[in-house]
């Protein structure tokens, strides 16, 4: 029996510590990791915790973050609760194992302390990971700060594993930013939060030997495209279960998530749309905005970007003149990923606002209050102008000549 | 809103130092933030840790502070590093130092307006002589909580034990032996 941790009711932890305690609380059958910066301290935290008797479940150390997510694919259909860390490269390669774990309809949670793609190498953070999996058939939570990091991974657990839902979910947070800094949390006790998650529910488990299944077979075009349509589905239908599960956790805590947060959006006029710590930034540069100046700023923020909320984003934007997706990666010769699902959404709304769109932060360049005021306040100026006065994709805090792509053929 | 920056090297335990001050401070019913910058992150680097300490829960992000307070706990680091960057005219100084107070302003030019507002504690030679090893972040503790008022020495003392449960008793004495020192001996 794993001993009991005290816990006060207010600990001030970093996104990381957060995340490993609640994996901790979760008493997870099997955690094959290998470390990698910014995510190396919930490994390191949840391999004390093993090592210590908190925890009475498996910790395999393995040879690189393939071998991990491989390790945590076995141990899932084999019938255990499972759960890993990674981040940037070591995400990267476990991107091949990552659609094997969703297919096979396997619920393990991961948790990804977001960080830039090499090259040129970089630890900071930025979402070129967390974009790396939008296809990859995992459900992907995002938490903006530590406490967040913490009830997101709780939530995750039992979002995945719902037996309408049994898919893999992913639990973001940013490098450094979240994972790194130390803030004021409430943790629940173990024993809360065990019962929050519950007893794991095994689903066609490969040791059950009286009831032989197979996992990772083949099928060709017979019937590939059934299973991923099967998949797909089932990502889609979960948003109602990842609605459950959030009521669930605020009878419980008396923390209110959505799928989209939105954030002073009752009278806004113009609207941010971001993800990750850069919510929060955003939230502070809107309420100065409104205060010193009258402008009329909200945020939305997608909680849950896959199953991307589309329903939700519709909602949350449809009173307003103009919208600015916040994108932290590299789009590749694209707009960004934000922007284009957030535009497919608008486009259907009566009201089509404005959608812009900036590339920012990557590599953990700082996004600033004032930075954040700057852009509200061209959004303002499209507003008021009724046509997009900049190039509709253009870069935040980047050094050098500005850089910007395509005008408006709307004005 | 209350904001400090630390300035050390990696290894002297100012990110330590950062956070036990903010589990102090969250038993004090605040909101508190503590966070570092690293550099390439080898012992001995130059490198700051940041805490923020306010009524609202904490949204801010910005690595960018005004700090209130600047505390310097390697004595070298007040002469190279820009410890007055982005000060205030209110900020106040906490900087460890073998030397007198008046001898180390006249060395560093730009704390020669500010000499109200330097205060000095051997943070070094204290730990040597409480906890047996140069870790300065402890005495630096008591400094602040002498100069800054914001708690009574006693309770910060038994909220540090509190802290620090997980370690051996004769390291919890230590270093309560090293915060009271400095709070005693920060001019």
């Amino acid at each position: 029996m794993a001993e009991k941790y005290d816990l006060q009711e207010v600990e001030v932890w970093d996104g990381n510590y957060a995340a490993a305690h609640a994996l901790r609380q979760a008493q997870v059958d099997v955690v094959a990791a290998y470390p990698i910066t910014p995510s190396t301290p919930i490994v390191e935290n949840y391999g004390l915790f093993v090592a210590n008797g908190y925890v009475d479940g498996e910790f395999v150390m393995v040879e690189s973050e393939h071998a991990a997510m491989s390790g945590c694919v076995g141990a899932a259909a084999a019938g255990g609760r499972v759960a890993t860390a990674t981040s940037s490269q070591g995400f990267a390669l476990m991107a091949e194992v990552l659609y094997q774990a969703s297919g096979m309809r396997l619920p393990i949670v991961l948790t990804v302390v977001n960080r830039a793609l090499a090259s040129p190498l970089n630890v900071r953070g930025d979402h070129s990971d967390m974009y790396l999996g939008r296809d990859s058939g995992w459900i992907q939570l995002d938490a903006f700060n530590a406490q967040e990091a913490y009830d997101m991974t709780l939530c995750a657990f039992k979002i995945g594993e719902d037996a309408s839902v049994r898919l893999p979910v992913m639990v973001h947070q940013d490098g450094f930013i979240t994972s790194h800094t130390a803030q004021n949390t409430n943790p629940l006790q173990d024993e809360e939060a065990y019962a929050f998650v519950g007893e794991y529910q095994t689903y066609q488990e490969m040791l059950d030997f009286s009831k032989p299944v197979t996992y990772g077979a083949q099928t060709e075009e017979d019937w590939h495209f059934e299973h991923k349509a099967k998949q797909h589905k089932a990502l889609m239908d979960s948003r109602a279960i990842i609605d459950d599960v959030f009521e669930a956790f605020e009878k419980k805590t008396g923390r209110e998530y959505k799928r989209v947060e939105s954030y002073m959006m009752e009278d806004a006029e113009v609207a941010i749309v971001a993800l990750g710590a850069t919510v929060e930034t955003c939230r502070l540069a809107a309420q100065q905005l409104r205060a010193e100046e009258g402008i009329k700023v909200g945020v939305v923020a997608p909680r849950c970007f896959r199953p991307f909320p589309f329903d939700k984003v519709r909602e949350a934007l449809s009173d307003v003149k103009t919208v600015c997706c916040m994108d932290r990666s590299s789009p590749g010769g694209a707009m960004g990923a934000l922007f284009n699902e957030v535009s497919a959404a608008l486009y259907s709304t009566k009201n089509r606002p404005l959608v812009t769109n900036y590339i920012y932060g990557l590599g953990g360049r700082d996004f600033s209050v004032e930075e954040a005021k700057r852009i509200m306040r061209e959004q303002k100026a499209h507003a008021d102008a009724g046509y997009i006065t900049t190039a509709i994709q253009q870069f935040s805090g980047l050094r050098g000549p500005k850089l910007g792509f395509f005008e408006t053929n709307r004005r | 809103m209350v904001e400090i920056r630390w300035h050390s090297r990696a290894g002297q335990g100012a990110v330590t130092g950062a956070k036990g001050l903010g589990d102090v401070v969250s038993t004090t019913g605040k909101q508190v933030q503590a966070f570092a910058l690293y550099g390439s992150a080898k012992r001995g680097a130059a490198m700051r840790a940041y805490n923020r300490i306010d009524d609202e829960q904490i949204i801010n992000h910005e690595k960018f502070m005004r700090p209130d307070y600047v505390l310097v706990i390697d004595p070298a680091l007040a002469y190279t590093d820009d410890i007055t960057a982005n000060d205030k005219s209110t900020t106040k100084y906490i900087i460890t130092s073998h030397k007198a107070k008046d001898e180390l302003i006249s060395e560093i030019p730009t704390l020669q307006d500010k000499s109200d507002r330097v205060f000095v504690v051997d943070c070094i030679d204290i730990s040597l002589k409480t906890i047996g090893r140069a870790i300065p972040n402890s005495p630096m503790l008591g400094a602040f909580v002498k100069i800054s008022g914001m708690f009574e020495l006693d309770y910060f003392l038994d909220r540090m034990k509190k802290v620090l449960s997980k370690f051996p008793q004769k390291i919890i004495d230590s270093n309560m032996d090293a915060i009271t020192t400095a709070y005693n001996e920060v001019k």
